[in-house]
């Protein structure tokens, strides 16, 4: 199923919180979702999820116009919250009923899709018990589940790992990969680089209620105007004079100087690095010890919204 | 069933499952009113029948034929539990609460006391301690003093028992009921109040909805407003009635309670007062800021309004103005007719005035609720 966020506004008061902000999903595919905190991105979010009213623009699954309310549109789409919103009080089975019973489920066939929710998220054995004794990862792994019931083609993750343990998480990108293998179409939003290197097959970055970037990772890490990074350590540190003629070789971005360890920014190491080597060896600059360190989503980041992700 | 109706069911059962589930929820709504009822009833009459005596003292300083027959004369009186004491301790046990009030006749009192009658000798002086916080004894004791003296100074002028009061009172208890039970009052005024209080936690509960992402998570389904709150209020309503029908079934098996009047019109007012919470409950979600400081003014409110309602004490022991004023209050309504379905036994056409203030306090509420609600917010 086809979601299509196509030139979305929304505007609270006299603040702007989405420009315009527009992108596609298709089926089967994991978009992930970045931006800075204050970036739009919640706001784009409630909007997708039919919570929120767009100012402008408007959201179509599968060319529908999405609206708000009981809008019946609603039944396509599947939202699981940043917070973890469960019934404590209630067992996990009575949640799953609840949140069934939402969507209009009942009977046999809502205790299928329960079966099949709590199999999916391995909490088969733990159905009588209430989340409040469950684990951080288990209850985000209900927390999922409770999306589920109805079998939403299109499902919305806000950031769905917070707070997870390594082997939840892996168990949680299981299900996720599970569920795209499956065909369902899917936007996920996180903080944490390695979830969308593992699990998105496209990454759409915003800030300032607009889509700075919209691509594959490598994508993204060929078009961006980020630089893989060569750090050496010398015993004397490079003069001025030094520093100035690595900064003038081709394909040299950025040279940083902190006491004996020289950091040289290059849009191709393998070009950059031997040529900085020579030029400083030449100068009488021996190198004790050198690493070198591939762009990744995290500097494509940085370079398009001045923040590292996990500072957001 | 449709998927609507399904929907409902699932918001309402959720709701009510809670409540069930929650211990202190439950303590507090349904046997906290019970003991403070069943406290208040007791100091407001109990069921009994039985007349309370008030507890005075006499201090016979006088010790003469006319003092001592006006002692055994008050030791007699049905009103009171006479106590013969020493002056000192007496006033004492006045000053201590034990005694309502106490009275010390002088010494000369019966050698005066007939020429003061005919105005040829001085008035004794009687000295009367009373208890501040019970004032109003002290003008019932100096008048049954005074029937005590003048029927025991004028037998000598009499041929039988003296001067009495040329009367007799026939006392009867007035309501349509079998008979007043204290209690029926006590259990009107605290389920009134405690299930307003649950009314405030039915809305907090919501704002705590928005805090924790269920009310996120719950407007992602496709369900209408008036699906996601008028589930709320029948969630709420039904809590509501199942708090009523075991308060007032404790109060019927345990303390005697009757629904003495109609039967329907106690339904009615129950069901329109479980309306009012839970619509209370909605207003409060709608106009509320942070859970803290909304439970804290709501609570607040909710004990003006009780207060003022009657439900502490009878809104007849209020001041005239006030008794007049209160009757604005949802409150007042919802306590004056639990009062006329149960003690005062009156019939179902006394219900519908009650029934349609309550209701119309109610879509009040509900319309400042819808107004005020921020849709959009977490």
């Amino acid at each position: 199923m086809h979601l299509v966020a196509d030139r979305l506004q929304k505007k609270f008061g006299a603040t702007t919180a989405v420009a315009e902000v527009s992108f596609a999903a298709a089926p089967g595919e994991v978009l992930g979702l970045l931006g800075p905190n204050g970036a739009g991105k919640s706001t784009t979010i409630s909007m997708l999820a039919g919570l929120m009213r767009p100012d402008g623009g408007r959201v179509l699954i599968d060319g529908i116009p999405l609206g708000t309310g009981a809008d019946p549109t609603k039944r396509r789409l599947g939202l699981v919250t940043q917070e973890i919103a469960l019934i404590d009080e209630l067992p996990a089975r009575m949640n799953l009923e609840f949140f069934g019973g939402l969507y209009g489920l009942a009977g046999r066939l809502l205790a299928g899709r329960i079966a099949a929710a709590l199999e999916l998220t391995s909490l088969g054995d733990r159905a009588a018990d209430v989340p409040k004794e469950f684990s951080g990862g288990m209850r985000r792994r209900l927390n999922i589940a409770c999306a589920l019931l109805h079998e939403p083609q299109i499902l919305l993750l806000d950031e769905p790992t917070v707070g997870v343990d390594p082997q939840s998480r892996n168990a949680i990108f299981d299900t996720i990969e599970a569920l795209a293998g499956a065909g369902r179409t899917m936007v996920y939003t996180t903080h944490y680089m390695e979830e969308v290197e593992r699990l998105c097959d496209r990454v759409v970055i915003i800030d300032h209620g607009r889509v700075l970037a919209d691509d594959t990772l490598s994508g993204l890490l060929a078009g961006a105007p980020v630089s893989n990074t060569l750090t050496l350590k010398y015993d004397v540190s490079p003069d001025g004079a030094a520093l100035e003629e690595i900064k003038n070789l081709p394909g040299v971005i950025r040279v940083d100087l902190k006491g004996p360890e020289l950091s040289v920014s290059a849009t191709d190491l393998g070009t950059a690095a031997p040529r900085v080597l020579e030029r400083l060896a030449a100068r009488g600059f021996s190198c004790q010890e050198l690493t070198s360190r591939r762009a990744n989503l995290e500097d494509v980041f940085l370079a398009l919204t001045g923040r590292t992700l996990r500072d957001t | 069933m449709s998927s609507t109706l399904i929907a409902f069911r699932a918001l309402v059962r959720k709701d009510v499952a809670i409540f069930l589930r929650d211990r202190r929820a439950l303590v507090v709504s349904v046997l906290t009113p019970i003991v403070v009822a069943a406290f208040f009833g007791s100091l407001f009459g109990g069921g009994g029948d039985t007349v309370s005596r008030i507890p005075v003292g006499v201090t016979d300083l006088d010790d003469s034929a006319l003092s001592k027959a006006v002692v055994e004369s008050l030791r007699h009186d049905q009103s009171l539990a006479t106590e013969l004491l020493p002056e000192e301790t007496a006033h004492q046990r006045v000053v201590t609460g034990k005694l309502r009030a106490a009275v010390v006749i002088p010494a000369g009192f019966g050698a005066s006391v007939p020429g003061a009658l005919l105005g040829r000798a001085d008035k004794p002086s009687v000295k009367l301690f009373y208890d501040p916080s019970q004032s109003i004894v002290r003008s019932v004791f100096a008048g049954i003093i005074t029937q005590h003296v003048m029927q025991e100074v004028t037998r000598p002028f009499s041929s039988g028992n003296g001067m009495s009061i040329p009367f007799t009172l026939a006392s009867q208890p007035v309501s349509t009921g079998p008979r007043y039970n204290g209690y029926a009052h006590a259990f009107a005024g605290m389920s009134v109040q405690f299930i307003l209080f649950m009314g405030i936690d039915a809305g907090v509960a919501l704002l705590l909805m928005r805090e924790t992402g269920m009310w996120r998570r719950l407007r992602a389904a496709p369900l209408s407003r008036a699906m996601l709150l008028g589930s709320r209020v029948a969630a709420t309503t039904l809590i509501a009635i199942l708090i009523l029908s075991v308060v007032y079934s404790v109060a019927r098996f345990v303390f005697g309670v009757t629904i003495a009047g109609s039967f329907v019109g106690f339904a009615m007012i129950a069901f329109a007062f479980a309306v009012l919470a839970a619509t209370t409950g909605l207003m409060i979600a709608a106009v509320g800021g942070s859970v803290a400081a909304t439970r804290g003014v709501a609570t607040f409110s909710i004990l003006i309004l009780v207060m003022l309602g009657g439900a502490w004490v009878p809104a007849f022991l209020f001041p005239e103005w006030l008794q007049n004023a209160s009757k604005i209050l949802p409150t007042r309504w919802a306590v004056d007719g639990l009062d006329a379905m149960t003690w005062r036994g009156l019939p179902l056409a006394s219900a519908c005035a009650p029934v349609a203030v309550l209701l119309g306090w109610s879509a009040l509420f509900a319309l400042i609720a819808v107004w005020r609600f921020d849709w959009e917010g977490d």
